[in-house]
């Protein structure tokens, strides 16, 4: 208890060094947990990126690639699924619901995306929010376009504007002939959704409609004239689909994969996810990795701290071991020290985290999209914190087992 | 009776860059006495001193204090009896400069809790002590440690060191930082308290002026021998 208290006033009288010394490591504790804190989050907005959805379903191929190109718009699909394989399976009876999805186009860098109108109520984020629009509706015109919030700012569109579809994702031929009007501006939802141009699978197949083998044909179509003629597309690039019950997920994931007319694959989207981070996941142990070396730096710096303030602490030893103090009692007092240190730095750097991300939350939300929740260290952060403390007490007995032996050495009086 | 410190055939041998053997065939202090040791700087009493605290052990010979062979002692015994039994004065560098004066005294006790023990309230112990040595409550109480005069120091030293009545206060040259006046009457009110303590007082010094109202002189060189050869 004595130790404590000469701990404390010692420290308290060396104020500036120690101050900064906590400062030090306070900051690497909060980059530590920060980063922590990110990459959870980061993690699990991945992994809501999409929910909701039991089944996606596309031409065979890679689950992770299927899934880059469906849900994050990388990349492109090998194949197509007809039309009549896409009506088979939203025909069956495990399915409840399904929206077809038909990529292939962009807009200044942006992908655009032929859907049906239930897109928009089907795809859910975030364990289960869906998308809001900012301002307007979906497509009620068959010209009508619907911008995540991502393309609407950078782009700076309003609704009611008119954009143009180019052709394939990096080309120099658009379908100007046949302009469409934004009628809908989405949220934003820190998906891809924020990046992609949404328009009716109709509309896909009305701007392609004059189109043979990759380029413009003689006989144009006027937006007008297409307006009478039957639009049911004869491909789509892959479908959302979802089930009646949880339990017939397997059942139709085993029909499509053994579809007999088509080599077609139904993943499920949190499997291919999860696939997909573990890729990722290099990068979130670099991270640790360098947020672990600034916490050792931190602590590097107070046992240099301490051993730089030994020699003229030396007087001070040889008097309490006049006054009957062990030597070992030294080395206690060192490390009590740096253990007050610790704490007090661990307290600060938790104080410093919470007080950033209280602050922070809404913009990082509204810049990234990524949602970080504000909640309790977690039992991992805790064992973290603790491991601070103790490597602190660690670090520090390097200069209290050297103040040990010059105590030994020196004996009652210092002799320079 | 019982000597205070006896010391017989006793042989240091200090291990450094210069071998330095201190050599003391009989020193015996009778309880209660005061003894004055005059001695030049290099004469071997800081070594003396750390002998008989218990803080070095030497590799002859036996040192008695208060009874106890120091020698059969292990080391965590040797600074128990240092804390319970002796009181140390040196001559600067008293005192924690982090820690209040009254602080000061009362971390002798936090070493030594049978020397607690024998008081009822250790801080009116502390205060009467630092009182009977002419310090103001008020300054003992609130004043930092590093805002006292070095005479001031001094005192506060002198009833840490005499705080729970030990039965031996070390003086290492207490005086010598002091000026000629306070010298005497910092003297006199120490050797009053060790009285009143029952306290045996040894103190080392150069200067023999101050020897004239201690019990016995004994010069250091008669004493001690001193060797030191270069390797």
């Amino acid at each position: 208890m004595i130790l404590l208290r000469l701990a404390l006033k010692s420290l308290l009288s060396r104020m500036v060094t120690v101050s900064l010394t906590i400062f030090a490591i306070a900051l690497s504790v909060a980059l530590f947990l920060g980063v922590e804190k990110l990459r959870t989050g980061a993690k699990a907005s991945f992994a809501d990126t999409i929910s909701g959805t039991d089944l996606i379903v596309g031409a065979r191929s890679g689950g992770v690639q299927l899934l880059l190109y469906s849900v994050f718009r990388v990349g492109n699909a090998t194949n197509n699924v007809t039309w009549q394989s896409y009506q088979d399976i939203a025909n069956r009876p495990e399915v409840n619901w399904s929206v077809p999805l038909s990529l292939g186009d962009s807009h200044r860098g942006f992908r655009v995306l032929g859907t049906t109108p239930e897109f928009f109520e089907r795809y859910k984020y975030r364990g289960g929010r869906s998308v809001d629009f900012a301002d307007g509706a979906a497509f009620a015109d068959l010209f009508d376009a619907v911008v995540g919030a991502d393309v609407a700012a950078k782009l700076d569109y309003q609704l009611g504007d008119s954009i143009v579809v180019s052709h394939g994702v990096a080309s120099f031929t658009e379908h100007d002939d046949k302009p469409f009007r934004i009628s809908g501006v989405l949220e934003k939802t820190g998906t891809p959704v924020d990046r992609t141009v949404f328009v009716s699978l109709e509309a896909i197949e009305a701007i392609h409609i004059d189109w043979q083998g990759g380029g413009r044909s003689q006989n144009t179509i006027s937006a007008e004239d297409v307006r009478a003629m039957t639009l049911t597309p004869k491909a789509v690039t892959a479908a959302m689909i979802g089930t009646n019950t949880r339990l017939q997920i397997f059942r139709l994931q085993r029909w499509i994969n053994d579809y007999a007319q088509e080599p077609l694959l139904a993943i499920l989207p949190g499997v291919a996810l999860s696939e997909l981070w573990s890729l990722i996941g290099v990068a979130e142990t670099a991270l640790i990795a360098v947020s672990v070396m600034v916490v050792i730096t931190a602590l590097l710096g107070m046992a240099a701290m301490i051993f730089a303030g030994l020699n003229e602490r030396r007087r001070e030893m040889a008097l309490l071991r006049a006054i009957g103090a062990r030597p070992w009692t030294i080395l206690l007092l060192l490390t009590t020290e740096a253990a007050l240190m610790s704490l007090t730095a661990v307290a600060l750097g938790m104080g410093l985290l919470y007080t950033g991300l209280w602050l922070a939350r809404a913009r990082i939300d509204a810049a990234f999209g990524l949602y970080i929740e504000i909640t309790p260290p977690s039992p991992r952060e805790w064992l973290v914190l603790c491991c601070v403390i103790f490597a602190g007490i660690l670090v520090s007995l390097l200069p209290a087992v050297r103040a040990y032996f010059l105590s030994l050495a020196d004996g009652m009086q210092v002799k320079h | 009776m019982k000597a205070a410190i006896d010391l017989k055939d006793v042989a240091f041998t200090w291990q450094g860059r210069t071998q330095f053997t201190l050599t003391v065939p009989n020193l015996e202090v009778a309880e209660g006495e005061k003894l004055f040791l005059l001695g030049q700087s290099g004469s071997g009493k800081s070594t003396l001193l750390s002998l008989i605290c218990g803080i070095t052990q030497p590799q002859r010979g036996a040192v008695v204090v208060d009874g106890v062979n120091l020698g059969t002692l292990r080391p965590s015994a040797r600074d128990r009896l240092r804390a319970e039994r002796i009181g140390v004065i040196f001559q600067m560098f008293n005192l924690l400069p982090y820690a209040s004066p009254l602080e000061n005294i009362l971390l002798q006790l936090s070493f030594a809790p049978e020397r607690r023990k024998r008081l009822g309230n250790a801080q009116d112990e502390a205060l009467r002590l630092t009182a009977a040595l002419g310090l103001d409550d008020q300054l003992v109480l609130h004043a930092q440690t590093t805002e006292l005069s070095i005479g001031q120091q001094q005192r506060v030293a002198a009833a840490r060191a005499l705080i729970g009545r030990p039965k031996l206060i070390v003086a290492d040259e207490p005086t010598s930082s002091l000026d000629a006046n306070s010298q005497a009457a910092f003297l006199d009110l120490l050797m009053q308290q060790a009285e009143e303590a029952g306290a045996t007082l040894l103190m080392v010094s150069h200067d023999a002026r101050l020897a004239a109202s201690f019990d016995r002189t004994l010069d250091l060189a008669e004493i001690a021998t001193t060797k030191r050869h270069t390797s």
